[in-house]
C-alpha cells in the first residue's frame, strides 16, 4: 500500500475537538435549542437580577416569578426563576451550575394541567403538556390562590389566545428578513416549470373567488376538454367539492398526479357523467396508457362504511379502464392515539428491556411504512407504469396531501431541493387545504378537540426517513425539518395558521405575519445538507421495510440528554469541504506563480513528463 | 475417493492432478528456496468415510487454464492451490432473487475441498468488475466452513438436512444457509438421478458431517504467503516474549513476563507468554489454573487482569485460600485496592448467547419475499425476543462497569470465568477499546484480537464450530458478539475509529474462511501440537498457515480501501503519547485506603472473603447494584452522563450510549444479501464514498502541495487530479446500501413494494372506524 506522508496528511483535517462546543451547549443548555436560532433577530430584555432574556421584536415581559422549581425528569429539580411573555416562557434556573435555561414558545403548550395541592405546604405545582413530544412541571413555593392572579393566570391566557379572544403573537411580530417567504410560491410559475399549461391540461379560474370549492386554491390545472361548468357538476359530487385536478405531470411521460377528495356515491350508487367524463380526459390527456389507477388511501372497509354517510369511492363499472387500489392508511384518530402511545413510550424515560416491543406497539413506524408505501405505489405506477395516477381519501386533505407530497418528492428532485420543498408545502399542505388549524390547534385550550391529529409531523417523519435512506439526495439537512416542525406549533409565523387559502387571504395573514420561509431563507447555510448533490431526473425509491424505518431519535427523543447525537456527519464533511476549498487554493496561487515564471523562461523544461498522481488510499 | 465414479469429465481431472503432484517436489524445493514457508499438503480426503489416503494435488492456476481450453463447452472453477474438487452435477438451476422475481440460472455445481462452488453456463463479467472482490471466493462460492444449515425441499416441504436423512430420498432444492448469512437456493430436479445423488450426497457429506482438523482446507492450502506480509508486520502477535515486554512498555504497566510455559508446562490452556503481577512467585502451585493475567495498564497504574477459576477439586478452604492469594496479587499491583467480578455470574452463559443468536440470525436468513413481508410485521418484537441486543447491551454495560473501576476509582480490576477465555475476553477487549485509543486504530485493534483472543487462547475451534461437531455444549458465537459490541461503539463514535464497519463485517466473515490458521485453534498449545504434527517434513518445520491481517491473501489493496474509515479523526501528529494526559481526579482516594468495605450483597463467588483481606483491601464487586431494586444499568448512568457531559475527546475515554433505541442492529452485516432491504442509490455507503472521495481530493491537493513544497523548482505544471480514478464512485448516486458486498445485478430500477400490508395492521379500537371529521 501506499505509504508516503498520508499518516499525518489528513491531520488537521479533522481535530477531535470541532464538536466541543456542540456537545457541551448541547448537554447543558438540555431544553433551550432551536428556539434560539432566531438570535440576530432579538432585542435583549433586561431585568436586573434575573439575568439577560432575549425577546423578539413587539415580545413583551407579562409576567415573572421568582423562586420556581422546574422538576426536570432527568437531571432532577431545579430552581430559578419563571417569565411569561406574550410569545414564551423562559425558566431560567439559579441553583445549578452551569446555569441553564427553558425556552418554549406557548404555543407549543396543548394544555396545562394543575396538580392538585400534594405538598402539605401547599405549594402549587402545574405540568405544561406540549405538542412536541415533552412535559414540564413546574412547582411555585407560593400557596395556590396567590398563584392564581399571578403567572399561571397570565400563562393560561398568553398559552390560548384564541381561547381568550387574543390574536396569536403571530399577527403581532413584526420582524423584518432579507427576504419574503410569501413569495417564495407562485402557483402559475409552478405550473409552468412543470410545462402547464399545455395541449392536454388548461389552468382554470373557475375557482377564482373560492365559489367552486372554498378549501382549494384559486389557481387549478384541469384537462382542456372539461369546462368550467363541467367543473362545477363534478365539485357538487365530490366531497366538499374537492374536485381532480393535477398536482404534477411527468415531464416526459407526461403521466399525471391527480388529487381529489371521495365522490359522493352513497349507497345507491350514485354516478356523474361530469365526473366519469373528467377521469377519462385526465387518462386521455397522457398518450402512454390505456389505463387510470385511482389509490383510495383508505382501508376498503372505511371507504365501503363511508357509503353510508353519501361518500364511498369509485365503482368500476362506471369508470371504465379504471383501477382503483386501497392503500390502508389509517385516519386521523388513529394516528393521534400512535402518537400519543409514542409519547408515552419516549418520554420521559425509556424502558430499556421492553424498548423495542413497546415501540413496536404504538404502531408509529407501521402507520409511516404505510405511508410510505403508499407513496412509493404511486409514484412507481407513474414513474414506472407511465400511468397517470388519481388519490384520493376521504376529504382529501389529510392523507390524500401526505401521499401526493412524498410521491412527489420521489419523483421530482426539485422538490428535494430548499425552496423546492418549500413550494411543495406551500402547495399540496397549504393550497389545497389541510386544515393546519383544526389539526395543531393553535392558541386553542380545547385540547381534547377530536380534529386534532398529528397528519403534517408524520409527513415530516416520512420525508426525514427518505433523507436517511438518501443521504445525499435532499438539499436540506435534519436542522430544517425540525425547525419546519417547532414553527408548526410555535405561533411565530402565518405560515401554519388558518385552514385553507381562503381564510389566510380573508385574515391577511401574508400581509399581516411573517412567513416561516422569510426566516429560513435568510439564513439558509444552517440548514443545507452539505452531502447533497444534485442528479436531475433522479428517482427515488426508498426501502419501506421496518427494519430500515427508524424512530427519529433526534426529534421524538430530542429532550432526552442521553439521547443527544453523536458528531453529526455532516460537521466532518464541511470541514473536508472547507479543507478542500484552502487547499484549491492554495495549488491555484502556486499555479499562478509557476504559470508566471514559466511564462519567463517557458521552453527550459517543456519536455518533462507531467507526472500523473498516484491515486492515494485513504489511510495507512 | 468420495464420488468420482462415472463422471469421466472428472476422472479426467483427477488424472491431471496426479500429473501435477508429481511435479510438486520441484515445486517444493523452488519455494523453500524463495524463503517462503509454502509446505506440501496433505489431504485428509473427503472426510471421516474413506479408509485409504486419498490423492495429493498440487494444481497451480496456469495448468488449471491450460485444462480449461480442453473440454470445450463445460467450465471449471479455478481452484486455489491445494484445492480438489470432489464432485460436480450439470445442469442445475440456481435461484436468484434479483428484480424481486425468483429466477434462475442454469450452471455446474461442484463440492471441492474447499468450497461448494456454482459456475453458470453463462457469462458472468460481474465478477470480475467487482470493486470489492475477494480472491478466495467469489460470490458464489460457499467455503464449506461457512455453510451453517442445509435445508432440502421435499415434495413443497422444508426439512433440515442431518446425517441420516441424507441416505434415501434426495430432496429437489436444497437451500444453503451460510455463516456469513448468504443463502443460496439450488433445483436438482434438471440434472440426472445420479448426478443428483452424487452431488447431493457430496454437499451434505462434506459441509455437516463431522470432521477432523486435519481435513480442514487450511492444512492443504498452499498460497504463497504474500512478501508484504512479511516484510512489515505491524500487526503485533504477541508470539514472542518482546510483543509483551513491548506492550508492556507502552502501557507501563509494572509486571512480571511469564516464560516459564514456553513449552506448556505450566499449562496447557495458558499462552506461551504471559503477564502476571509482580508479586506472583510460585507459578507452579497454581496447577496452570487460577493465575491473574494481565491485560492492560491504565495511566493512574491500576490495572486490568482476567483469570479462569481455581481448581474446583480442591477442599473449600483451599479454593478460598487459592482466591486470595489471587486477590491479594492483584491488589498489590496498585494501591491495594482491586474489584472483582465473575462473570459466568453477571452475563448470560455461552448458551444463552448461543441459542440467542440462533433465533436472531434467522430473521435474517430469508427464502422469499413472502417470508421477508411477513416477518417485516412483527420485527421489533421479534428481534427484542432473540435477547440478542440485551445480551449485547449487558456485555457493553460490564465492560462500562470495569472502565468506570479503573478509570474512574483507579483500582485494580479481576474479571473471572470457569475457562477465563470467554467473556473475559469479550469485556476485558471491550474495556481496552473504550480507554485507550490505541485499540481503536486498525493495528491496535488486530494487536488486540491476537493479545486478548488468539494468544489469549479463546478456544475458536469450539466456540466456532469449525469442524461440525453435534455436542452443542460448547458452540457459541462469542467472538462474534464482541465484533457486534465493537460495531455498536464504532456506530456511535465513527470518528474514533480508524476502522470501518465493512472491515467488521469482512473480518466476522474470516472468521469461517478455512484458509487462516488465526481462528482454527482452542489455544496455543493447540495450535502448535497440530501445525508439528500436519506438517509433512518434520524435520523442515513447522506448518503455517497465512494470518487473517494478511488482508492482501482475501483483498487487493483498492479493495483494502473499504477497511479504513474515512470519518476518523486522526490524532494531531505531534503527540507521540497514546492517552491523553489526565490530571488524576481521584487524588482524595490516595490518601484514603480505608474506604469502607462493602459486602456484597449477592451471594456470589467471592462473598467469603477471609478477615485479614477485609482489612487489607478495599475489595469489592463491580456490579454494586446488584441487589439492589435499582437496574444495574442505574449503576454507570452517573458514570455515562458525566462522561458525556465532557467536551468529547476521540483519543480520550470513549463510552457506549446503552439506551433503548441507542443499541442497534447491525445492518450491513445481516441485511446486506437481502434484496427487499436494499436501498437503490442510497444507504451509510452513499455517503461513506462521498468522504473517500472528498478526502482522497483532499490527499491529493495535499500531495500536490508536497511536492511543490520539496521541488523548490516548482517548474512544470502539474495540474491537480481531482477526477480520482482509483476511488471514483461517480455511479454512487446509484450503488445500493448493500455495497461493496451484494450486487445486483439486472439495475432495473424498480421498487421494491411490500405485500400484505393490512395484515401488519389491525387497528382494533373504535378508532378506527370513526369518521375523519367530528361531526
Amino acid at each position: 500500500m501506499e505509504e508516503s506522508g498520508s499518516v499525518d496528511s489528513v491531520e488537521s483535517l479533522c481535530s477531535s475537538t470541532t464538536t466541543r462546543s456542540d456537545r457541551s451547549s448541547g448537554t447543558k443548555v438540555s431544553d433551550t435549542e432551536l428556539r434560539s436560532k432566531g438570535r440576530a433577530f432579538e432585542k435583549v430584555y433586561k431585568d436586573p437580577g434575573k439575568g439577560e432574556l432575549p425577546l423578539l421584536e413587539e415580545e413583551l415581559v407579562q409576567d415573572a416569578a421568582k423562586d420556581v422549581t422546574y422538576i426536570c425528569p432527568f437531571i432532577g429539580p431545579a430552581r430559578g426563576s419563571l417569565t411569561v411573555t406574550n410569545y414564551r416562557l423562559f425558566f431560567r434556573c439559579t441553583d445549578r451550575e452551569p446555569v441553564f435555561g427553558l425556552d418554549l414558545p406557548l404555543g407549543v403548550l396543548s394544555r396545562v394541567e394543575k396538580i392538585g395541592a400534594a405538598t402539605s405546604r401547599g405549594d402549587a405545582s402545574y405540568v405544561l403538556v406540549c405538542k412536541d413530544m415533552r412535559n414540564l412541571r413546574f412547582v411555585h413555593k407560593e400557596p395556590e390562590d396567590s398563584l392564581k392572579k399571578s403567572v399561571f393566570e397570565v400563562l393560561m391566557k398568553f398559552a390560548f389566545p384564541v381561547s381568550n379572544n387574543m390574536s396569536l403573537f403571530a399577527f403581532e411580530y413584526k420582524q423584518v428578513f432579507p427576504e419574503n417567504g410569501w413569495r417564495v410560491y407562485d402557483p402559475l410559475a409552478e405550473y409552468k416549470r412543470q410545462g402547464l399549461p399545455n395541449e392536454s391540461w388548461r389552468i382554470s379560474k373557475v375557482n377564482d373567488h373560492y365559489e367552486l370549492c372554498d378549501s382549494y386554491p384559486a389557481v387549478l390545472v384541469v384537462p382542456v376538454t372539461i369546462t368550467d361548468e363541467e367543473l362545477r357538476r363534478v365539485s357538487s359530487f365530490r366531497a366538499k367539492g374537492r374536485i381532480p385536478v393535477l398536482s404534477w405531470i411527468h415531464p416526459e411521460s407526461q403521466a399525471a398526479v391527480v388529487r381529489s377528495s371521495q365522490p359522493m356515491v352513497g349507497q345507491n350508487g350514485r354516478r356523474s357523467k361530469e365526473d366519469e367524463k373528467l377521469l377519462q380526459a385526465i387518462m386521455d390527456a397522457n398518450a402512454q396508457s390505456h389505463k387510470l389507477f385511482i389509490f383510495d388511501s383508505r382501508p376498503s372497509v372505511n371507504a365501503a362504511a363511508n357509503k353510508m354517510k353519501g361518500g364511498g369511492y369509485e365503482s368500476e363499472d362506471a369508470y371504465q379502464n379504471a383501477e382503483l387500489v386501497f392503500l390502508d392508511i389509517h385516519n386521523i384518530h388513529v394516528m393521534r392515539e400512535s402518537l400519543r402511545k409514542l409519547k408515552d413510550v419516549v418520554y420521559p424515560n425509556i424502558e430499556e428491556s421492553h424498548w423495542l416491543s413497546n415501540l413496536e406497539s404504538t404502531h408509529w413506524l407501521e402507520h409511516i411504512k404505510l405511508i410510505l408505501a403508499g407513496a412509493l405505489r404511486i409514484a412507481d405506477k407513474v414513474e414506472s407504469g407511465k400511468t397517470s395516477v388519481v388519490v384520493h381519501c376521504s376529504d382529501g386533505w389529510d392523507r390524500t396531501a401526505q401521499l401526493t407530497s412524498l410521491a412527489l418528492i420521489m419523483l421530482d428532485s426539485h422538490y428535494r431541493t430548499i425552496r423546492g420543498f418549500q413550494i411543495l408545502v406551500e402547495k399540496e399542505w397549504l393550497s389545497f387545504g389541510h386544515r393546519f388549524q383544526q389539526r395543531v390547534g393553535h392558541g386553542d385550550k380545547n385540547h381534547t378537540d377530536a380534529d386534532r391529529s398529528p397528519i403534517f409531523l408524520q409527513f415530516i417523519d416520512c420525508v426525514w426517513q427518505m433523507t436517511r435512506q438518501f443521504p445525499a439526495a435532499f438539499e436540506f439537512n435534519e436542522n430544517f425539518l425540525i425547525t419546519i416542525l417547532d414553527h408548526l406549533y410555535s405561533c411565530l409565523f402565518g405560515t401554519f395558521l388558518c385552514n385553507s387559502e381562503q381564510q389566510r387571504l380573508k385574515e391577511e395573514v401574508p400581509k399581516r405575519t411573517v412567513s416561516v420561509w422569510s426566516f429560513v431563507n435568510s439564513q439558509l447555510e444552517e440548514f443545507v445538507n452539505p452531502l447533497y448533490v444534485h442528479y436531475p431526473s433522479h428517482v427515488l425509491f426508498p426501502t419501506v421495510g421496518i427494519r430500515h424505518l427508524q424512530l427519529w431519535v433526534s426529534y421524538y427523543i430530542r429532550w432526552n440528554p442521553r439521547m443527544r447525537p453523536q458528531e453529526p456527519v455532516h460537521q466532518r464533511y464541511k470541514e473536508l469541504l472547507a479543507k478542500r476549498a484552502e487547499l484549491q487554493k492554495r495549488v491555484e496561487e502556486l499555479q499562478r506563480e509557476a504559470a508566471n515564471r514559466t511564462a519567463s523562461s517557458s521552453s527550459e523544461r517543456a519536455g518533462s513528463p507531467t507526472r500523473s498522481i498516484t491515486p492515494v488510499q485513504t489511510f495507512v | 475417493c468420495f464420488p468420482t465414479k462415472g463422471n469421466p469429465r472428472l476422472l479426467v481431472q483427477r488424472e491431471r492432478e496426479e500429473s501435477c503432484v508429481r511435479t510438486l517436489p520441484d515445486f517444493h524445493l523452488t519455494a523453500r528456496e524463495a524463503g517462503y514457508c509454502g509446505t506440501m499438503l496433505s489431504l485428509g480426503s473427503g472426510g471421516a468415510k474413506s479408509s485409504k489416503p486419498s490423492f495429493v494435488s498440487y494444481v497451480t492456476p496456469e495448468e488449471i487454464k491450460l485444462e480449461k481450453d480442453l473440454p470445450k463447452k463445460e467450465k471449471h472453477p479455478d481452484l486455489l492451490p491445494g484445492e480438489v474438487v470432489f464432485c460436480s452435477a450439470n445442469p442445475i438451476l440456481k435461484y436468484t432473487q434479483d428484480d424481486l422475481s425468483q429466477r434462475g440460472i442454469f450452471g455446474t455445481l461442484f463440492c471441492t475441498n474447499f468450497r461448494v462452488t456454482f459456475l453458470s453456463d453463462e457469462l458472468t463479467q460481474e465478477e470480475k468488475s467487482k470493486t470489492f472482490k475477494n480472491k478466495l471466493y467469489g460470490e458464489n462460492d460457499i467455503p464449506l466452513m461457512c455453510v451453517d444449515h442445509i435445508y432440502g425441499a421435499y415434495d413443497e416441504k422444508r426439512k433440515l438436512i442431518t446425517g441420516s436423512l441424507v441416505k434415501n430420498k434426495y430432496p429437489s432444492k436444497i437451500i444453503i444457509h451460510c455463516k456469513d448469512l448468504r443463502v443460496f437456493q439450488f433445483c436438482l430436479t434438471y440434472t440426472k438421478e445420479e448426478d443428483t445423488k452424487k452431488i447431493f450426497q457430496g454437499i451434505a457429506h462434506h459441509c455437516l458431517e463431522e470432521k477432523s482438523l486435519k481435513c480442514i482446507f487450511a492444512f492443504s492450502y498452499a498460497g504463497t504467503p504474500s512478501p508484504e506480509m512479511q516484510r512489515k508486520r505491524e500487526t503485533i502477535m504477541f508470539e514472542s516474549p518482546e510483543d509483551w515486554t513491548q506492550e508492556m512498555k507502552r502501557t507501563k504497566a509494572k509486571c512480571r513476563l511469564v516464560t516459564e510455559n514456553e513449552n506448556f508446562e505450566l499449562s496447557q490452556r495458558l499462552p506461551k507468554y504471559f503477564v502476571i503481577p509482580s508479586t506472583i512467585e510460585d507459578l507452579f502451585s497454581y496447577q496452570g489454573k487460577g493465575l491473574p493475567i494481565w491485560c492492560w495498564s491504565h495511566h493512574s497504574g491500576c490495572a486490568l487482569f482476567k483469570a479462569s477459576f481455581p481448581p474446583m477439586t480442591q477442599e473449600e478452604v483451599d479454593f478460598q485460600k487459592h482466591l486470595d492469594t489471587m486477590i491479594n496479587a492483584v491488589a498489590h499491583n496498585y494501591l491495594y485496592s482491586v474489584k472483582t467480578e465473575d462473570l459466568s455470574e453477571s452475563l448470560p452463559t455461552i448458551l444463552d448467547i448461543q441459542q440467542s443468536y440462533n433465533k436472531f440470525k434467522q430473521f435474517f436468513l430469508i427464502d422469499n419475499s413472502t417470508d421477508f413481508w411477513l416477518s417485516d410485521v412483527k420485527w421489533f418484537s421479534s428481534l427484542e425476543s432473540s435477547g440478542w441486543l440485551d445480551i449485547i447491551r449487558q456485555c457493553l454495560h460490564k465492560a462500562v462497569e470495569v472502565v468506570e473501576c479503573i478509570d474512574k476509582d483507579n483500582t485494580n480490576v479481576l474479571v473471572t470465568e470457569e475457562e477465563g477465555t470467554d467473556l473475559c475476553c469479550v469485556i476485558s477487549s471491550l474495556a481496552q477499546i473504550m480507554l485507550d485509543p490505541y485499540y481503536r486504530t486498525l493495528m491496535g485493534f488486530q494487536s488486540l484480537v491476537q493479545k486478548e483472543w488468539v494468544a489469549g487462547c479463546h478456544a475458536f475451534l469450539d466456540r466456532c464450530n469449525h469442524l461440525h461437531q453435534k455436542d452443542k455444549e460448547c458452540h457459541s458465537p462469542v467472538f462474534l458478539l464482541f465484533l457486534e459490541c465493537v460495531w455498536q461503539l464504532v456506530h456511535q463514535h465513527s470518528p474514533a475509529f480508524q476502522f470501518s464497519e465493512t472491515y467488521l463485517t469482512v473480518l466476522s466473515d474470516s472468521v469461517h474462511v478455512p484458509v487462516f490458521g488465526t481462528f482454527l485453534f482452542n489455544s496455543a498449545h493447540h495450535r502448535e501440537s497440530v501445525m508439528k504434527a500436519e506438517s509433512p517434513l518434520a524435520q523442515s518445520g513447522t506448518l503455517s498457515c497465512p494470518t487473517v491481517w494478511d488482508w492482501s491473501v482475501q483483498f487487493d489493496s483498492k479493495a483494502q480501501n473499504f477497511f479504513f474509515n474515512p470519518l476518523y479523526s486522526e490524532k494531531v501528529k505531534h503527540e507521540k503519547t497514546v492517552r491523553k494526559p489526565h490530571k488524576p481526579k481521584h487524588q482524595r482516594q490516595l490518601s484514603l485506603p480505608s474506604t469502607a468495605f462493602k459486602t456484597p450483597t449477592k451471594k456470589g463467588f467471592f462473598k467469603e472473603e477471609t478477615d485479614s483481606l477485609k482489612k487489607m483491601l478495599r475489595v469489592k464487586r463491580i456490579s454494586r447494584w446488584m441487589g439492589s431494586p435499582d437496574s444495574p444499568m442505574a449503576a454507570t448512568r452517573e458514570f455515562y452522563e458525566s462522561w458525556q457531559q465532557r467536551p468529547l475527546d476521540y483519543h480520550g475515554l470513549l463510552l457506549p450510549n446503552l439506551d433503548g433505541p441507542a443499541v442497534r442492529v447491525w445492518m450491513q452485516r445481516y441485511v446486506r444479501w437481502i434484496p427487499e432491504v436494499h436501498i437503490q442509490g442510497g444507504g451509510s455507503m452513499a455517503v461513506m464514498t462521498k468522504f473517500m472521495e472528498l478526502l482522497s481530493q483532499v490527499q491529493d491537493l495535499k500531495r500536490v502541495l508536497e511536492q511543490r513544497d520539496a521541488s523548490q523548482a516548482a517548474k512544470f505544471d502539474h495540474r491537480p487530479h481531482l477526477q480520482h480514478r482509483l476511488l471514483s464512485f461517480g455511479s454512487s448516486g446509484r450503488l445500493s446500501s448493500s455495497f461493496p458486498f451484494a450486487y445486483s445485478r439486472n439495475r432495473s430500477f424498480k421498487p421494491i413494494i411490500p405485500t400484505g400490508l393490512m395484515q401488519s395492521l389491525m387497528v382494533t379500537d373504535n378508532l378506527a372506524s370513526q369518521e375523519d371529521e367530528a361531526s
